[in-house]
This record gives C-alpha cells, structure tokens and sequence, in this order.
C-alpha cells in the first residue's frame, strides 16, 4: 500500500522495520523514520492482535513511503524472522529504486542522531556494508549459547518454551556425533542481528543462484537472524565494515540491555546513530531522540566506548560480585568467593608479647589500624578498647562467635581503604586460626614461644603455670603446623623467639615495610622489649618439671640482649 | 538417601504451602471491605498490599513514596486503628481497605489476610508487601519505576526481589526529636548501621537469615539469635499459588527464596526502617501489653522497655544516611548487572 508516490526528500536510505511489541512506540518511532524522508518497509508479526494492528496503521495513515511486508508468526530463534526480513527487503528493493543503503531495525531501536547524518555517514561510504560478522570457529562471540553446534545441529524444541527437550535433544546430538553438513563454500558468519547492507549486496543475496539451498540449510539453524545474512554478505559484500551501526548491549547471559530515561547524556555523548532496545516507557528517550531537530549535520564518528564501559562494569559486578563482601545479594558459595576479605591485613602472633607496646609502637609507624585480639575469648578488642567498631561491629563474643567468618570479613569490608592489623594467639579461638591461614589477604607474623614472657612475668602458682604452658604450647603447635601445610593460602612468616632475637631490629623493618610497602622507611623507633631477665632460667624450670618448652628455639639462658638500632646500611631482605 | 530425604521435604513444604492456602482462605471472612476499588486495577499494574493499624502518622509519606515509584493500586487492611487511619485511607483515590477487628498475630502477623487478597487480586502482577514503616529503595528508585525493576528481573529470570531492611534513627534519644506526618521520616532517622550484619543459610528452604543493623547491636549483643530478622522479599511477581511463609522473610514456593547470587551478586534494595520515630516510645509499652508481635512475645519484654528507655542509639561507627548510590557503595544494596 503505497500512499505517496514520491519522497519528500532525499530517499537514499530505506529502513526495514520490524515490529512485535509496544506498537505505540514502534509507530513513534516509524513516524520519525518517514518523517525524515526514508522510504520503509514494515513487517508486523503475526501475534500481535488484529485490532493492534488496524491502530498502528491508522497511527501511519497519512505517510509517504511506507509499505507493509506479508505478515509472518516470527518466533524467537527461528527461521521466520528471517523470511519476514527477506520478503521486506525484497519489497524494498523492487519499490524503492534510488534506496542504496537499506537498514534493519526493530520498533525498539531509536535513532539517537538526525537521519541526515546517517544519510551523509553511508554517502560517504557507498559501497560499504555494515554488519557485524564474525567467524564462528576463531571467535567466542556468542554469549551464553551454542557457537558451531548452531551449525552443525538440528533444533526442533523451542529454546524459550521447551529448554529441557532442546538442551536433552543437543546432549543426544553430542553423543550420538550426529554433524549437519553445511553447504560447500560458505564459512558460518555470526553477529548482531541489525545491519545496514548495500542495495548492491543485498540484491547479491536475494539473488543468489544457489538461495533455496542456503535458504534450506539455515532454515534449520538455530537463531538464523544472528547468522544468515552474516554469513551471506562475506560471499557477496565488496567492503564489509564488521560493525553494527545500532548500539545494542548485552548482559551476561546474552539477553538484551535496556536504555532508561537516565542513560539520555550517556547516549547523546555517544554519537552513535540507533540504539537499542529503549524500555518502552522512557518518555524522556522517546522525547528527546523523536523531536525532529534541524541542526546542522555533525560528521563525528560513533563512540560508544563510554557506554561499553560502563555495561562492562555492570556486567562484572553481576558476574563477580565484590571481592570481599557478603550481602543479601551476594552470598558466595565455598570456592566461588574470589577471596575470604577484601583487602590485605597483618596478623601478628606472639609481638604483643615480647614487646609492651607493641600495639602503640606499630600503628605510629606504620598507620595501620592496630587491634588487640580481636578473637579473643572474652570479646574482640577492637582498637583503643571500642565496645562498637566501625560499622556498628560488635564486640561482643556471642555476636562473633555465631560466624566469624562473617565478623572478618565484614571488618575488613568495613574499614576498606586502611590497614587493619591485629593480634592472635594460642589462646584465641582456634577456628580463627583455621579461618586467617585460607585467607590469601592475610599476612601472618609468628614469634613461637612469646607465649611464654606473660607466664614468666605472672604471679600464679607454678603449677598453674606450667599447665597454662603445656596448653598454650600444644595449641600453638597445631596452628604453627596449619600454617605451614600446603593448604594455607596467607603469607606467613614464622620465627622462633630466638631467631627473632638475634636480629629483632631487621625483622620489626620487615614487618613495617610490608604494611606499607611504599613508605620503605627506616625505623628510627623501636617497641619496648619485656623483661626477660630470668627467662632462661624460667624455661630451665620448666623443663625441670617435665614441661619441656620447645617452641622458642634454642634460647640462650639469661643472656638477652637489648634491642639496639641497626646501623645504616644494607636494607633487610624482603622475604616472602 | 539423601535424594529420597530431599524430596519427602519438598513434599512436605508443598504441604504445607496448601495449609497456609487453605488458612487464608478461611480467614477470608476476618475482614470486611470498607472501600473496594479493585476494579481500577489493570493488567501490568504494580499493587502495594499492607496490614496497618494506627499508622496516620507515617502513610501521608507513605503513601506519596510509593506512587512516585509506581505503586498503582493499594490494598490495605486496617486492623482496628482508632486514629483516624481508617477514614484517611478510604478518603485515597487508588486505595481499597478492608477492616478487620481480629488478632494481628492468630493471622500469622496480617499475612493470612493479605494472602486472601492477594490470591484474590495479585496473580500475575508484581506486588509489593511492605508494613507502613517500610519504604522501599532500589537502585535507581529516583529515576526508574517499579515496573521497570520488575521488567528487568523478569529478563533476569527473577520472580522475588530481596530487600535489607534497615534500621534508622535519629542522631540523638530517639523520643527527643519531633515529627510532622507527611514529612520525610528520614530526615529525623538519618543515621544506621552499616556493616554488622551477618548471614546464616537455610538450606532447608533455600533462605537466607540475615540479621544485624542497631537493634542487633543495641538489644541483643549477648543473644544475637533473637536479633530481629532483616532480610525480606518485598517485591514479587505474584501467583495465586504463592504464599509468604514468614512474615515477608520467606516465600513458598521454595525456588523464590535465592535472591542473591552464588559467586556474583543479583540486583537488591533496601527497606529504610522508620520504627524508631518518637511516637515508638509510648508505642512499645503497648506493644508490650498486646504481645502480637513475636510468637513468643515474653521474650522480648527487655527489648520493648529498652525502646520505653528513650535509648540513643547514636555512636561515632553510625553512617548519616545520603542516597542509594551510598547504600550501594557501602554494599547494603546491589545493582548486580543493572545499568
């Protein structure tokens, strides 16, 4: 039904249009489209109800140049949408003989600039075809779908309606090594489905002596629209630019992006000339993109690399979550939570011990947060004796306790940004022990045997004492043993109370150079050391009964010396 | 074994999703309908379905949130007010109440009534099921609709939406500060908590039991297992067939309860709590008294003359609330892929 015989203006690109839904909108959009003096050819489907229908042509009543392909049933995935395709673009070509650019869209792509650019961007490029194709067997294009097997299979489920039989009915096909044979001389093609061919092209493929036998074969593949007149236009194209000029994003599992009223900046900024699929409802969109604007024609190139970005960002936050954080809408599974916590953090066992103000001493050097033990059994000692830390964490013990696997990871979520660094010890909760030696951000500092320097300087009965010892000793056995198997992911550094005495000075440089790494300053301070006059005779009274204290190493009896500053000079070895 | 075991305890939650059917429909003649509207409903529209009772204070500003994200049609039960609520909601254009003078807590907390009416009017819409002190955010709430979040679930293959609910309060003793209705009760509540919270699944029916935020951390520090819970499922795209099985927490069918992701994260939103505005205070004592709030009520005497205390629950951890971009930052939300 041609209403106008001639164009109002310059009909070198025609538009193939095909409509299925919110027809008030594609009919929006189709006005734009005619408005702007483009010849088109519209296929409505075949589902869409009789009275829609008879409205949408009223809403185009009055259009120069639009015509209407056969209506077909187009269901997703299958030939029909192609066919539909075909018979418009055969209409075109023969209706519209000055069409030498024909562009396939849906009623839910909008055009984002004036059609004379468009129009002056092809004339530039006349014998250019846009469509995105690329080689099936070099190229993993396909999002959360079948690559080659689209080619070499057969599909008589739905995939939408009948997914168990289709994905049954490809694993029989696997086993079976059932392969359809594709037609001699063309190489599977695949790529977006919207195009912009040449009419030189497009007549080549139309027109193909051998059509019905391509037509036959890829009547039977699966999504054909994604791959037909991909493959088509590598026999026929003369310069095949394997882009599409419509904007289209896809999510993680290949299913279409929607554009909003909030994506309106994003989309001018990106130049490029139809987008989809725009939400049916973004008035402001529609608004916008839909006024005719006579502005001046603008040659910039399209860039759609900000709108990539940010749908890649999107898309790795739906697939990878953040590292770290354990939410309602993120509960890893056990392997799957790309690391126990969020950022690095220091452990240090047995320092606090040997030095009185161990605490103090490192979080002046170094910056970091400095806590005490945080698994203490009485509570967390958060830094400074806080009741609630950051995040309003508890420190409570019953409140830990029910996961602390939780109250880790949330703490170091928390405080993201700083260094958090706390004390743990053989008297702590062992499951915290098991929990920071998984944990690839922990870095672990051990002094074996420190232990021991509060029960020297304590007033108990010996006999109370010794039995402390044998505890404390057997539990930090057991923990020195996890942390050095080959199932701990921290980074851990272990050293007896006497290997680290007899050069204390270059490990505490160590220790504050791995907090922060980019200070690499000398220490000019050093924590104060306990008392350990006497502490090799208390080991010795240990032993003599019967508790044999071994974790310290081999320690000199009563021959400690002060800690002194290393003189300037070579810089400690950094050890992993 | 295990297999055998699995599917008596699918059967057994079948079951029991038909019981919770059934009760609905007896409890059906608990109410009465004081203003049925129900024939505005259209195809496609987003319905809000709530149990309120005394709430005149916090539905002006209810009610203005939830239209400026699309809810479309009410469905309110008033259960007993004596404030003036009954006459103010019958007096709203999209909004159709029932009354009913029954127990809060027999009904299961209200949800066998809304049950009722939402087999009744839900199917096939996506529904909201929130309490007059809940004010539901999600990213993007500003600019995108309800209809527009549940498009984008359903291309997810999404039929529930969960939602944290947040606890807020004021920066200050909570009875000290004052409150117009109709204005924004989180300019007073601007404060919460905002990373102690925890997480234990129940594998059973495929759930997450989330708990923390100030009440957690104020009342129950020394027995977090009677912390309230905060996640909850506000936002479903309803069957006739389903049933929320406590309070909003949970759902049956069991396959709706996942509402996060497994390695990466799904698109959440958030419930800003306004409990805590200065009329809770004389509000708790007769909660107290009425005991219809928790199945085992006594339990929570210390907690309801905590609140009676006029308690501040400010502290130099609290975060002033900003905006969804905050709460999504801060990770109490997600956008998942949505862009």
């Amino acid at each position: 039904m041609k209403l106008f015989p001639a164009a109002p203006s310059d009909p070198s690109l025609g538009v193939i249009l095909l409509v299925h839904s919110s027809l008030a909108r594609a009919a929006q959009v189709a006005r734009h489209w005619a408005e702007s003096g483009c010849p088109l050819v519209i296929h409505v489907d075949k589902a869409v109800s009789a009275q829609e229908h008879a409205e949408f042509r009223r809403a185009l009543a009055g259009l120069p140049d639009i015509l209407f392909a056969p209506r077909l049933r187009c269901e997703w995935g299958k030939w029909s949408i192609v066919r539909a395709t075909q018979a418009a673009a055969e209409i075109m070509l023969e209706s519209f003989p000055e069409v030498r650019h024909v562009f396939l869209a849906s009623g839910s792509c909008l055009p984002l600039r004036p059609l004379a650019d468009l129009r002056a961007y092809l004339e530039r490029r006349p014998q250019t075809d846009f469509i995105e194709s690329a080689n099936v067997e070099e190229v993993p294009w396909i999002v959360g779908g079948l690559g080659q097997e689209r080619f070499t299979l057969r599909f008589p489920f739905a995939w939408k309606k009948q997914r168990r039989f289709f994905d049954a009915h490809v694993r029989l096909q696997r086993r079976l090594g059932y392969c359809r044979r594709i037609p001699e001389g063309i190489v599977p093609h695949i790529g977006s489905q919207w195009w912009c061919l040449t009419r030189r092209t497009l007549t080549a493929i139309l027109e193909d002596p051998r059509r019905r036998e391509y037509d036959r074969y890829f009547s039977r593949v699966w999504i054909p629209d994604e791959s037909y007149f991909q493959t088509m236009a590598r026999l026929h194209a003369r310069r095949l630019e394997s882009r599409s000029l419509t904007l289209a994003k896809f999510d993680h599992q290949g299913k279409p992006h929607m554009f909003y009223d909030d994506h309106l900046q994003l989309l001018i900024r990106s130049k490029c000339f139809v987008a989809r699929k725009i939400w049916p409802k973004a008035d402001l969109l529609y608004n916008t993109f839909l006024q005719t604007r006579e502005s001046q024609p603008c040659p910039s190139e399209p860039n759609p690399n900000p709108i990539d970005k940010l749908f890649a960002s999107a898309r790795e936050r739906r697939v990878r979550g953040r590292t770290g954080l354990y939410m309602q809408s993120r509960f890893p599974a056990p392997g799957r939570e790309n690391g126990l916590t969020c950022a690095p953090y220091s452990v240090f066992e047995g320092f606090s011990d040997l030095f009185t103000d161990f605490e103090t001493w490192l979080s002046r050097t170094t910056g970091a947060r400095v806590h005490g033990h945080l698994f203490a059994r009485h509570g967390a000692e958060f830094e400074g004796g806080q009741d609630v830390f950051a995040g309003g964490l508890s420190s409570s013990a019953a409140v830990r306790d029910r996961n602390p696997r939780l109250f880790l990871a949330s703490l170091i979520w928390n405080m993201r940004g700083e260094h958090q660094a706390f004390q743990y010890g053989p008297d702590d909760s062992p499951e915290a022990g098991h929990l920071i030696a998984q944990d690839p951000n922990a870095r672990i500092s051990v002094i074996t045997g420190a232990w021991a320097i509060p029960l020297f300087h304590s007033s108990l009965n010996f006999n109370v004492i010794r039995k402390i010892a044998a505890l404390r000793q057997r539990a930090e056995a057991a923990h020195v043993d996890l942390l050095r198997s080959h199932a701990t992911r921290a980074r851990v550094r272990i050293w007896s109370l006497a290997e680290f005495m007899e050069n204390s000075m270059e490990n505490l440089q160590i220790i504050a150079d791995t907090i922060s790494p980019r200070a690499m300053r000398k220490l000019t301070e050093a924590p104060r050391l306990a008392n350990l006059a006497g502490f090799g005779k208390f080991l010795q009274d240990l032993k003599n009964h019967g508790m044999h204290p071994y974790m310290m190493g081999n320690f000199p009896p009563d021959n400690i010396q002060p800690i002194r500053l290393r003189p300037s000079g070579a810089r400690p070895r950094i050890m992993k | 074994m295990s297999k055998a075991r699995e599917w008596r305890k699918a059967y057994g939650l079948r079951w029991k999703r038909r019981r919770l059917l059934w009760r609905a429909l007896r409890k059906r003649r608990e109410m009465s309908a004081v203003r049925d509207r129900t024939d505005a409903i259209a195809p496609g529209d987003v319905l809000l379905f709530a149990v309120v009772r005394n709430e005149i204070e916090r539905l002006p500003h209810f009610l203005d949130h939830y239209r400026r994200i699309g809810v479309d049609h009410f469905l309110v039960v008033d259960n007993a007010s004596n404030d003036g609520t009954g006459p103010f909601l019958a007096a709203q254009p999209d909004l159709s109440l029932w009354q009913t003078p029954h127990s809060y807590k027999q009904s299961r907390f209200g949800m066998d009534w809304l049950t009722w009416l939402m087999i009744r009017y839900g199917h096939g819409h996506w529904c909201v099921t929130v309490d007059a002190d809940e004010i539901l955010i999600y990213p993007y709430h500003d600019e995108r609709s309800l209809k527009d979040l549940g498009r984008w679930l359903e291309v997810q293959g999404q039929q529930s939406f969960g939602a944290i609910m947040l606890d807020m309060y004021p920066k200050g003793p909570i009875g000290d500060q004052s409150y117009q209705p109709g204005d924004d009760p989180f300019e007073i509540l601007s404060l919460f908590d905002a990373g102690n919270y925890t997480f234990t699944p129940q594998t059973d029916i495929a759930n997450a039991w989330i708990r923390g935020g100030v009440r957690a951390r104020y009342f129950f520090a020394d027995r977090p297992e009677r912390a309230p819970t905060m996640g909850k499922k506000p936002f479903v795209k309803w069957n006739r067939r389903f049933v929320y099985m406590n309070s909003t927490h949970s759902l049956l069918p069991c396959r709706l309860n996942p509402v996060h992701d497994l390695s990466g994260s799904m698109t959440t939103g958030i419930l800003l709590h306004s409990k805590f505005l200065p009329s809770v205070i004389g509000r708790s004592l007769e909660e107290k008294e009425r005991a219809e709030h928790f199945a085992v009520s006594s339990l929570y005497d210390s907690y309801y003359e905590g609140i009676a205390q006029n308690p501040d629950f400010r502290g130099p951890e609290s975060v002033p609330f900003e905006g969804w971009e905050q709460l999504e930052e801060l990770g109490l939300m997600a956008r998942g892929g949505w862009k």
